[in-house]
C-alpha cells in the first residue's frame, strides 16, 4: 500500500486484566444471569484495529462505560471513539462491531452504534452509515471489505 | 571365494563414492554399514581395503576424491574398537595428517584423525609424534573460522582431544598452540562450537601452569575473546533455548574461573556488567564474581573491594523489596539475593584481614542508616524508600554477621549496642505508645539475632561462649526478651507483634548450652507464648504465628535432642495445653483450643501419647453428655474432636512406628463408653455425630493391625449380642431400633467395613444374621457392612455365606422358597406383604455384595448380577401381571437400576483401599463385560413402553459412565446408538439429569478421542439431533453446556460428514446466544464461530 497511515502513531495502553466472575455457585440454580456491559465488552475488546496490529481495547477505542445494555428491551447501544477526528476506518470500526454482536449475541437484539460525540469530524454522516441496515448489507457484499472485516476480528496477530 | 569378496567391496565402495544422484543417501548409508561390517569381521583387511580404494583416495576429481576419503575415515570410525597393527594406524595417521591441506576433501580428513587421535593404545594407537605431526598440519593448513559449522565443530574436538589425549605433544608446543587456539575460537557464533570453544579454554588453562609464559602472554588475548560472550544471550530466541542457555553460561564460568591470570581482565568486565540494566546480566555477573572469588588469588581480590562494594551496595540498596515482614522474606528477588551471597563469599575470603568488612561498617550509607533508626517512629510513617534501605541495610548485616564467627564479632562491637540501646530508649519514654516503638531497631535486631543462630551449631558450641558477640548477647538477652514480650503484647500493628514473636523464637531456639541465651530467659519466653496461646485467641494472626513458633520450637528441640530444653517445654507449654480440652471455659473456642493442642502434640511422639489419652477422655465426655441429654454443644465439641483425631492424630501416627496401641485404644474406649451407658436420651436426631463417629471408628479400625482388629471385633460383638433387640429370632419381622442400638449396630458395621482381609472374623453366621436383619430396616451402614464381609471373608467360608444369606434371609424376606436362584416373581410377591421398604432396602444391599463379590472377583457375582438383569428386562413381559400399582414397581425398578451405580462406582463409605477391600484389577471393565451384551439385546428386542425402557436405559448409563473410557471406546461402535437413546430417553425427566451429565461426559470423551471419532462419523446424524435437544435441557446448565462443547468439537470431525448439519446447529445455536446462563452463552458464542467457519474460506485467518 502506497497510501500513509491515516493515524501513523497512535497512543497504545496496556490490556486490563480479564476480570474473572465469581465461580457459580449456584449450579443448578435457574436465576437468569442477565446480560451486562462486560459481557458485550469481553467480546469486542479484542477486535484488531483496522490499521494496527493492536486490540481496540489497548487503542482505547472501546471501554467498558461506553456500552450500555437493557435486556428487557434488548437493546445494546455502543459509543465508540475513534483516534482522530478524521478518522476514515471509523466506519470500518463500527461495520466489525456489528458483525461481531450478530454473531455473538441473540438476534432479537437492536445493536445501536455510535461514534462519541464530539470525537469525530463527521460524526452525523457516520453514525447515520453505522445504523443503516442496507448500506450494512451492502457493505458486506463488497469482498474488500468483508475480508478487511474478517481480518480484524479474527486476527491472532494481537 | 576371496574373489566374490572383493567384488562386493568394490562394489560397495562404489556405492558409496558416487556422488550423482543415482544413489540414494540410505543406500549409501547401507554400503557403509556392510563395509564396516567386512571388516570387523576380518574377512577383508584395512590394508587390502586402502589398496583397492587407492584410486578414489588419489583421484584429481575433487568430489570423488572427497568421498573417497570420507568413506575410510567413517570406517575408521566405526572400527574404533578393533585392533590395528600400529604400523598401519602410523602410515593412515601420515595420509590424514597431509590431507588436513586439500581444503576440498577436508571433512573425511578431519572425520579421520579424530577416529585414529581417539584410539587407546592397546588398540593400536598413534604416537606422540603422529600426535605431532597432525598438530603442526592443523596448524599450517587450517583456518577454522573460514570453514562450515560441522568441521568448524570438528576441529575443535580435534583440538581438545590433542590435548585430552597429547598433553605432552601440547605442551611442547607452547606459545604456538595457544596461539592456535586463539586464532580458531576468535568470533565463532554457533552455540554447540561455542561450548567446545568454552571447554577448550578452561582445559587449555589447566594444562599451562600458571608461571607458563606463553599463557601469560596470550591470557589477555584469549580474554577478550571470552568476554566478548558475556553476558550470554540469544538475539534471536527460539523456544528451547533456555537449557541451552543456562550450559553455555555455565562453561563459560567455568572458563572465566580456569586461571587467575584472567583476574585483572574478568573483574573489571563483571564489574561493569554488574551496573547494567539487564537484571539478567546483573544475576550472571553476580554469579560469576562468586564463582571466580573461589578460584582466583584472595590477596589481588582485595584490590578490587572497593569497586565491589560500591557497585554490591548500590544493587542491594536499589533491589532490595520495600516490605518489612517478619519470617520469610528472602523471595524473588534474584539480583538482591546472589549480591548478598556474594557479599558473604567475600568476607567469608578475607577473614584474616577483615578488610571488606571494615568497608561496610565504615560505609557512609549503611552508617546514616542505622543514625536514622531512631527517627523511623511509627511504621506506617517510614517511606518507601526508607523502608527499602532499612531492609537492605539490615539484609546487608544480617549476611555479614553470618559469614563467620569474626564477622560477627566486628559486627556486634560497632552496632549492637547501640541498636539494643536505641530500642530500650523507645521502650521507657515517657510518651511511649504501642504504635510509636521505633520499628527500625526491633527490625535490625531481629535480623542480627537471625544471623546468629546460623552461626550456633548445636554440636560444636562450649568454644563460642568467649567470642565477644556471645558476650555481648548475653548481657543484653534481658534486655532484648522484655522488649520484645512487650512488643509482642502491647502493639496493635501485625508486624511489630510478628517481629517481636520471630526475635523471642529465635532466642529460644538456640541450643540449651549455649549459654548467652539462660534457661530462665527460654523459660520466661516459653511462659509468655503460652500467655499468649491461651489468652489472646481474640486476634487470630498472633495467634497462629505465635502457635507457629511454639511449634518450632517443640521440633527444634525434639531435633537436637535436647533433654533440659524439653522438661521445660514439657512443664510449661504442654501441662498448660491439655486440660485445655476438658476445661469448662467457654471463652475460648473450643476449635482453635483443639487445633493448638494437636499441634503442639505433633512436634514429639512423647507429647502425642499424652495428647491421644486426653482426648479420648475428652471424646468420651462429650459424647456421654450427648448420649444423656442431647446436648448439643457437646455434640459440637465431639465432632471437632474427632474430626481432630481422624485428620490430624491418626495420619500423623501412621508414620510412626508401634503405634498398634493408639487406634485399637480409641476405638475400645468408644465401644467402652456404649456399653457402661446404658441410658440413651430418646430423641438424638443429630445423624451428623453419628457419621463422624462411624468415620473415626472405621478410620482407627482400619489403621489397627489384625489382632487388634480382632480384640475390637470381639468386644463390639459381645456388646451387640447382649443387647436383646438384636437376637435373632424365628419371626424375622424387622425391627424398630432405639437410639442407642442404632448406635451399635453403625459402629458394629464401621468395625466390620475397616476389618483386613486375613483378620478372623468368628461368628460369621450371627454376625450375617443380625445385619440382614438390620438391613431389612433399611439401614445403609449394614448393605455396607455386607459388601465389606463378602469382599474379604476367606473363600471356603464364602459359599456357606451366600448360602445364609440368600436362602434363609433374604430369600425369606422376599418369600421365597430357598433356592439359590433368586427368583424375581418371588420378590414381587413380597413387595404385596411386606411393603415396599424392605424390598428397596433389600436390593440395595444385595447391590454392595454384589459390589464385594465383584471387587474380589468371585464367581458368585454372575448370582446377582442375574438376578437384576432378570429383574429389568422380565419387567417388560409381567408388567401387565402381578404388580399392584405400577408406581410402587417404578421404585423397586428405580432401585434395581440403580443399584448398577452402587456396583461400578467408588464409594468413599467403604470398600475402597484406605479400608482394605481386596480389589482385583479392572473389575469395572468385566462387569461392562459381563453385562453389556445382555442389556443390548435385550433393549434391541424391547418392546416395552417407554417407563420400563427408560429403566434399562437408566442402568445401562450406570455402568457406561463408571467404565473406564478406554473400554468404552473399543466397544463405540454398539454403544453410540445406545447413549443417544440413552440421553434422548433419560433427559425427559428432570429427576435424572446427574446421570444425563455424566453420560454425556462419556460421549464427550468418546468426541476427543480419535478412534471414538471415527465411529461418531457413522452416526453423525443421530448424535448432533440428540446434542441440539441436549443444548436446551432446562434442569441443568452444566448439561447444556456440555452439550454445546461436544458440538464444537464436533467440527473437528471430516468436514464431508458434518457439512450438511451446518444450518440446523446454527439455528440451534442462535436460540443458545439467549441462554440464562452466562458460561453457557460464552460457549454458544465460541461454537456458533466454529460451525460458521467450516464452511467458509475467508474466516480461517
Amino acid at each position: 500500500m502506497t497510501l500513509g497511515l491515516i493515524n501513523a502513531n497512535p497512543i497504545v495502553r496496556e490490556k486490563k486484566e480479564r476480570i474473572t466472575r465469581p465461580d457459580h455457585v449456584h449450579l443448578h440454580s435457574n436465576d437468569h444471569e442477565a446480560l451486562d456491559p462486560l459481557d458485550i465488552y469481553d467480546i469486542v475488546r479484542d477486535i484488531r484495529d483496522p490499521e494496527h496490529p493492536y486490540s481496540l481495547e489497548q487503542l482505547s477505542v472501546l471501554s467498558e462505560d461506553s456500552i450500555t445494555v437493557d435486556e428487557k428491551l434488548a437493546r445494546i447501544l455502543i459509543t465508540f471513539t475513534p483516534t482522530i477526528q478524521h478518522c476514515s476506518m471509523a466506519t470500518v470500526i463500527g461495520l466489525c462491531l456489528r458483525i461481531k454482536l450478530k454473531d455473538c449475541f441473540p438476534p432479537h437484539f437492536k445493536v445501536d452504534i455510535k461514534v462519541a460525540p464530539g470525537s469525530h469530524a463527521d460524526e452525523e454522516a457516520v453514525n447515520k452509515q453505522l445504523n443503516d441496515k442496507e448500506r450494512i448489507v451492502a457493505a458486506m457484499e463488497n469482498p474488500n471489505l468483508r475480508q478487511l472485516v474478517d481480518e480484524c476480528l479474527y486476527s491472532s496477530e494481537l | 571365494m576371496a574373489d566374490s569378496t572383493t567384488i562386493s567391496c568394490v562394489k560397495h565402495i562404489e556405492t558409496y563414492v558416487d556422488s550423482s544422484s543415482s544413489r540414494s543417501p540410505s543406500q549409501q548409508d547401507a554400503s557403509l554399514d556392510a563395509l564396516a561390517k567386512l571388516l570387523l569381521n576380518d574377512i577383508i583387511t584395512l590394508e587390502l581395503l586402502v589398496r583397492e580404494m587407492e584410486m578414489y583416495l588419489t583421484t584429481t576429481d575433487n568430489i570423488i576424491r572427497a568421498r573417497g576419503i570420507l568413506l575410510l575415515a567413517e570406517l575408521l570410525t566405526r572400527c574404533s574398537s578393533k585392533r590395528v597393527e600400529d604400523k598401519t594406524v602410523h602410515s593412515l595417521v601420515g595420509f590424514f595428517a597431509d590431507r588436513l591441506a586439500d581444503w576440498r576433501a577436508l571433512r573425511g580428513a578431519l572425520v579421520g584423525c579424530l577416529a585414529l587421535m581417539r584410539r587407546k593404545t592397546d588398540i593400536g594407537a598413534i604416537s606422540s609424534s603422529d600426535a605431532n605431526a597432525v598438530a603442526q598440519s592443523f596448524m599450517q593448513n587450517l583456518q577454522v573460522q573460514s570453514l562450515g559449522q560441522h568441521d568448524r565443530k570438528l576441529c575443535f574436538e580435534i583440538l581438545e582431544c590433542l590435548m585430552d589425549s597429547y598433553p605432552d605433544t601440547v605442551m611442547s608446543m607452547e606459545d604456538e598452540f595457544v596461539y592456535v587456539i586463539c586464532e580458531a575460537i576468535d568470533g565463532e557464533k554457533d552455540p554447540q562450537c561455542l561450548l567446545l570453544t568454552f571447554r577448550l579454554v578452561e582445559r587449555l588453562a589447566q594444562l599451562y601452569p600458571e608461571s607458563s609464559s606463553s599463557l601469560a602472554s596470550y591470557a589477555e588475548d584469549l580474554f577478550n575473546i571470552l568476554g566478548s560472550y558475556f553476558p550470554i544471550h540469544f538475539t534471536h530466541p527460539k523456544g528451547e533455548d533456555d537449557a541451552k542457555r543456562e550450559e553455555l553460561s555455565r562453561a563459560l564460568m567455568l572458563a572465566f574461573a580456569s586461571t587467575p591470570l584472567f583476574e585483572p581482565f574478568a573483574i573489571p568486565l563483571l564489574l561493569e556488567k554488574l551496573s547494567s540494566s539487564l537484571p539478567s546480566a546483573k544475576i550472571e555477573s553476580l554469579k560469576y564474581l562468586t564463582y571466580c572469588m573461589d578460584k582466583y588469588h584472595g590477596n589481588v581480590i582485595q584490590e578490587q573491594h572497593k569497586p565491589l562494594w560500591s557497585s554490591l551496595k548500590d544493587i542491594v540498596l536499589t533491589s532490595a523489596p520495600s516490605s518489612l515482614t517478619a519470617g520469610s522474606r528472602y523471595e524473588d528477588n534474584k539480583v538482591a539475593d546472589e549480591a548478598l551471597v556474594l557479599v558473604q563469599k567475600l568476607i567469608q575470603q578475607d577473614n584474616d584481614s577483615v578488610s571488606f568488612l571494615k568497608l561496610i561498617l565504615n560505609d557512609a550509607d549503611v552508617n546514616m542508616t542505622l543514625k536514622n533508626l531512631s527517627n523511623y517512629n511509627n511504621y506506617d510513617d517510614i517511606a518507601v524508600t526508607d523502608k527499602q534501605r532499612l531492609n537492605a541495610v539490615s539484609r546487608i548485616l544480617h549476611v555479614s554477621a553470618a559469614a563467620s564467627v569474626a564477622s560477627c564479632n566486628a559486627i556486634f562491637q560497632s552496632v549492637f549496642s547501640e541498636l539494643v540501646n536505641g530500642l530500650q530508649s523507645t521502650m521507657q519514654e515517657k510518651d511511649y505508645t504501642p504504635g510509636g516503638l521505633k520499628f527500625g531497631y526491633l527490625y535490625v535486631c531481629v535480623d542480627l539475632l537471625t544471623a546468629c543462630s546460623t552461626l550456633v551449631k548445636p554440636t560444636d558450641k562450649t568454644y563460642l561462649d568467649k567470642e565477644t558477640w556471645c558476650t555481648m548477647l548475653h548481657s543484653f538477652c534481658p534486655l532484648l526478651t522484655s522488649s520484645f514480650v512487650k512488643t509482642m503484647k502491647e502493639s496493635t500493628l501485625d508486624i511489630y507483634t510478628h517481629t517481636g514473636v520471630r526475635g523471642l523464637q529465635i532466642l529460644a531456639s538456640f541450643p540449651a548450652n549455649f549459654s548467652p541465651v539462660s534457661k530462665s530467659t527460654f523459660e520466661e519466653i516459653l511462659v509468655e507464648f503460652t500467655s499468649v496461646i491461651t489468652l489472646k485467641f481474640n486476634n487470630a494472626s498472633i495467634w497462629r504465628f505465635v502457635l507457629n513458633a511454639l511449634v518450632e520450637i517443640g521440633s527444634l528441640i525434639k531435633k537436637s535432642d535436647d533433654s533440659e530444653k524439653m522438661a521445660s517445654f514439657d512443664v510449661i507449654v504442654v501441662e498448660k495445653m491439655l486440660p485445655l480440652l476438658s476445661s469448662d471455659d467457654l471463652s475460648m473456642p473450643f476449635s482453635l483450643k483443639v487445633g493448638a493442642v494437636s499441634k503442639i502434640g505433633m512436634t514429639n511422639l512423647k507429647y502425642m501419647r499424652k495428647i491421644v489419652q486426653e482426648l479420648n477422655t475428652a471424646i468420651s465426655t462429650n459424647l456421654q453428655k450427648y448420649w444423656l441429654d442431647g446436648n448439643s454443644n457437646s455434640a459440637e465439641h465431639a465432632m471437632l474432636l474427632l474430626e481432630c483425631y481422624v485428620d490430624e492424630v491418626l495420619p500423623w501416627f501412621q508414620n510412626v512406628k508401634d503405634n498398634d496401641n493408639v487406634p485399637m485404644h480409641f476405638a475400645l474406649k468408644i465401644w467402652n463408653e456404649i456399653e457402661d451407658n446404658t441410658m440413651f436420651f430418646d430423641s438424638l436426631n443429630d445423624k451428623k455425630l453419628l457419621e463422624t463417629t462411624m468415620n473415626g471408628m472405621k478410620r482407627a479400625v482400619a489403621s489397627c493391625s489384625e489382632d487388634s482388629q480382632s480384640t475390637i471385633l470381639d468386644k463390639a460383638f459381645s456388646i451387640l449380642s447382649s443387647s436383646t433387640s438384636f437376637q435373632v429370632d424365628e419371626s424375622m419381622q424387622p425391627a424398630e431400633y432405639s437410639c442407642r442400638e442404632e448406635w451399635i449396630i453403625s459402629l458394629f458395621d464401621s468395625v466390620i467395613i475397616a476389618l483386613r482381609p486375613k483378620t478372623q472374623v468368628k461368628n460369621t453366621e450371627e454376625i450375617l444374621q443380625i445385619i440382614t436383619r438390620a438391613l431389612s430396616n433399611a439401614h445403609i451402614p449394614s448393605a455396607h457392612a455386607l459388601g465389606s464381609l463378602f469382599n474379604k471373608i476367606p473363600n471356603d467360608s464364602l459359599e456357606e455365606a451366600m448360602d445364609i444369606t440368600f436362602n434363609k434371609y433374604i430369600v425369606r424376606f422376599a418369600n421365597g422358597n430357598g433356592d439359590n436362584e433368586i427368583g424375581v416373581s418371588n420378590l414381587r410377591l413380597s413387595n404385596v406383604n411386606d411393603g415396599l421398604v424392605t424390598s428397596d432396602a433389600i436390593v440395595v444391599g444385595l447391590a454392595w455384595v454384589g459390589k464385594g463379590l465383584l471387587m474380589r472377583g468371585h464367581e458368585k457375582v454372575k448370582d446377582v448380577i442375574k438376578f437384576f438383569l432378570n429383574f429389568l428386562i422380565s419387567n417388560r413381559s409381567t408388567s401387565s401381571g402381578s404388580v399392584s400399582s405400577s408406581e410402587d414397581c417404578d421404585d423397586l425398578t428405580r432401585a434395581v437400576a440403580d443399584s448398577f451405580s452402587i456396583i461400578m462406582s467408588d464409594s468413599e463409605a467403604c470398600l475402597n483401599r484406605n479400608l482394605h477391600a481386596t480389589v482385583k484389577p479392572l473389575y469395572k471393565q468385566r462387569l461392562f463385560n459381563m453385562v453389556m451384551p445382555i442389556l443390548l439385546a435385550a433393549i434391541v428386542k424391547s418392546d416395552s413402553p417407554i417407563p420400563y425402557k427408560s429403566m434399562m436405559h437408566r442402568a445401562i448409563a450406570h455402568v457406561i459412565s463408571n467404565t473406564p473410557l478406554s473400554a468404552i471406546i473399543g466397544e463405540a461402535k454398539k454403544l453410540i446408538p445406545l447413549m443417544v437413546d440413552g440421553l434422548t430417553i433419560l433427559s425427559e425427566d428432570g429427576k435424572n439429569r446427574d446421570i444425563v451429565y455424566n453420560l454425556l461426559l462419556v460421549l464427550s470423551g468418546i468426541l476427543t478421542d480419535k478412534n471414538g471419532q471415527e465411529v461418531i462419523v457413522e452416526n453423525t446424524y443421530t448424535v448432533i439431533m440428540c446434542l441440539n435437544k441436549l443444548v436446551f435441557y432446562q434442569h441443568m446448565m452444566l448439561v447444556r453446556e456440555t452439550a454445546i462443547q461436544c458440538l464444537t468439537a464436533m467440527t473437528e470431525l471430516p468436514y464431508a460428514s458434518v457439512y450438511r448439519f451446518r444450518p440446523e446447529v446454527l439455528q440451534t445455536l442462535s436460540r443458545a446466544l439467549d441462554d440464562p446462563k452466562r458460561s453457557v452463552r460464552q460457549e454458544a458464542v465460541r461454537c456458533r464461530q466454529a460451525w460458521a467457519s467450516i464452511s467458509s474460506r475467508s474466516l480461517h485467518i
